[in-house]
């Protein structure tokens, strides 16, 4: 068979193009559901009041005005409060994690090192048996009198067998013995040699855990609502399922007919600026999200195919 | 006297040769897997030996070791109670469901993604059906609200446009058992989807090329070439989430629902349970029975997951 036929026969390899039409199609319309749902949102953050108790939710408000953001950042302070701790938290929280997971995978990774069976197991039957909630609850809130302290939205997600498992499958793969042993003969202590080779060389699986701890501190609202009751401390996450709740809460007495439901709401100011607040809350990781969605697929692949 | 000496010599060494002599050969090493290792200890561990609560009756004064035991009462409490029952059917059916469709769906969608004819438009649909994993539970509580809330998309917008009833969503519990799982799909599937192309990508492009020269459509190349391939990843996912059927996602149940009350019934899983008799109720024994209840039965059920996949392929066994 000449190349020519060859390349042919591979051409005709492809799905037919109607075919591929209908399934470009029907992915377009799966992909609009995906989206759709967050321009709703945003389409009633900036529909005016009025029109929304006349016409609901819609993605073409017959009138728009920006009044609700003006609102929201007449009186910031809430929400810079909320973002203050989310970043600090992100920051924090990453940095430390990042590291306690390398100084728990490098020595489990060691050939030389003779416990890493031993250390390697005692972090992943944390995958298999959990103590459950409650003596979880107990001993942070009771014996380490934890409650309310912003130390816990850091704490209990620092280290997980997950990240672990992916660092040490990492630095097996990508850590030679011999360069180690290297740096060894010429006098390197082991803190140096972790220093100067180990974190240089793990720059893509730091990427990728940080990458995981960001998103994972970015997302949480569960640590807040075990542990935190001052207003001060509350993440942006956690301020937006109070700021959901609160309508919720005001509107979950009415046993009322779905006719009353718009007169019921007239009284209930600022659903809009509700919608407002879970945009604001949306929007970063919305916009970060094409810049680092092709680390996290890389980080994925590495952890699940080969962990 | 000297062979006395070198017996009371040799003891010590002995011992050296052992921990004591590889904690100074590798100090550092264990310099610096202590505070993590202290860490997980006290996250971990701790909570595990508290387990024991389920068996006393737990008061704050007397803490975990010195509060009276009451046996199995919390259980047999636990168990008189129809919750039990409810929570139970609730969590493993929802995990049932969402296994099977998650198997399906990513792989069904992972196959025709890797056929498409613009590797562009494939990379471009992945990416955004991936988003919503992004997302956390909160925002997408907002928006499945603003969607079924009674001033919500559905009751303006959809229902007048296709002549249905106005319906109270989240007063109407026998809806639950489809939203859920709807809305599971809609966050998680681009995880699945990403797992089964990654598969799909490593799988050598030999193969096809022998079967196109054999002849072989694209419907026996999938069947003959990609899905055995995929198998051992398929069974892996697979049990293990079957191993994990007693845990929920805390997030789907406690925030979706928006804790009504009405849709306990059909949204309550025993994670939602534990937490509510934990911090609305206060009711420790029951918390902690349920917590036990689940703890121990997802241990044995990860086991036997383990075990199976042991069965079907020794190279995948989780450990």
């Amino acid at each position: 068979m000449t190349t020519k036929a060859l390349e042919s026969t591979f051409e005709s390899n492809s799905i037919s193009k109607t075919s591929n039409l209908i399934f470009n199609i029907l992915f377009s319309i799966y992909c609009i559901a995906c989206i759709a749902p967050l321009v709703l949102i945003f389409m009633v953050s900036i529909t005016s009041e009025i029109s929304l108790i006349e016409n609901g939710y819609s993605f073409f408000p017959s009138e728009i005005n920006f009044s609700t953001y003006k609102y929201l950042f007449y009186d910031p302070e809430k929400i810079l409060t909320a973002y203050g701790v989310t970043i600090a938290v992100c920051v924090i929280g990453t940095i430390l994690s990042v590291l306690l997971t390398m100084m728990y995978a490098y020595p489990i990774s060691r050939k030389s090192f003779k416990y890493r069976n031993f250390f390697a197991f005692f972090m992943f039957f944390t995958m298999l048996f959990q103590g459950g909630l409650v003596p979880w609850y107990i001993l942070y809130t009771k014996y380490l009198q934890m409650k309310d302290n912003p130390a816990m939205l850091v704490i209990p997600a620092l280290i997980t067998a997950f990240n672990v498992l992916i660092v040490r499958t990492f630095f097996s793969l990508n850590l030679p013995d011999s360069i180690l042993e290297s740096a060894k003969i010429d006098g390197a202590s082991e803190f140096a040699t972790f220093i100067k080779i180990v974190i240089p060389l793990s720059k893509p699986v730091i990427a990728t855990i940080g990458l995981f701890s960001v998103l994972a501190y970015w997302n949480d609202w569960y640590l807040c609502l075990l542990f935190i009751n001052s207003t001060k401390y509350y993440n942006i996450q956690f301020s937006m399922y109070q700021a959901l709740r609160s309508i919720e809460y005001l509107t979950s007495s009415q046993a009322a007919s779905m006719g009353n439901a718009s007169a019921e709401l007239m009284k209930i100011p600022g659903e809009t600026l509700r919608m407002a607040m879970a945009i604001l809350g949306v929007g970063p990781i919305v916009f970060a999200y094409p810049f680092f969605q092709k680390y996290f697929i890389k980080g994925l692949t590495i952890g699940a195919v080969k962990g | 006297m000297s062979n006395m000496n070198t017996v009371l010599e040799k003891k010590p060494i002995k011992f050296k040769s052992g921990f004591l002599k590889e904690l100074s050969t590798n100090k550092a090493l264990f310099l610096m897997i202590l505070p993590p290792f202290i860490l997980v200890f006290i996250n971990y561990y701790l909570p595990m030996f508290g387990a024991i609560i389920a068996f006393k009756n737990f008061n704050y004064e007397d803490g975990f070791l010195k509060s009276p035991w009451s046996g199995l009462q919390n259980f047999e409490f636990l168990f008189k109670t129809k919750d039990a029952w409810e929570i139970t059917r609730n969590t493993i059916g929802y995990n049932l469901a969402f296994i099977v469709l998650n198997l399906v769906i990513a792989v069904t969608v992972a196959l025709i993604l890797n056929e498409l004819r613009s590797k562009f438009l494939a990379k471009f649909f992945q990416s955004v059906i991936f988003l919503p994993y992004f997302l956390s539970w909160v925002v997408v509580a907002y928006l499945v609200y603003s969607v079924l809330s009674p001033n919500g998309l559905y009751n303006m917008s959809i229902a007048p446009m296709l002549n249905l009833m106005p319906i109270d969503w989240y007063t109407a519990p026998e809806y639950w058992p489809f939203i859920l799982p709807v809305v599971n799909i809609w966050k998680n599937i681009g995880y699945g989807i990403v797992l089964y192309l990654a598969g799909i990508t490593g799988i050598d492009p030999e193969y096809y090329e022998a079967a196109v020269l054999d002849g072989a459509n694209k419907i026996q190349q999938i069947k003959a070439i990609t899905i055995p391939f995929l198998v051992p990843l398929m069974i892996v996912t697979t049990l293990m989430a079957l191993g994990n059927i007693f845990r929920s996602d805390f997030g789907l149940f406690y925030q979706v629902p928006m804790q009504q009350g009405l849709l306990q019934p059909t949204t309550g899983v025993l994670d939602t349970y534990i937490y509510n008799a934990l911090i609305s109720s206060g009711d420790l024994g029951m918390s902690s029975a349920a917590g036990f209840y689940q703890s121990v039965v997802g241990f044995i059920l990860v086991l036997l997951a383990n075990w199976g996949v042991g069965k079907i392929s020794e190279e995948h066994k989780i450990f």
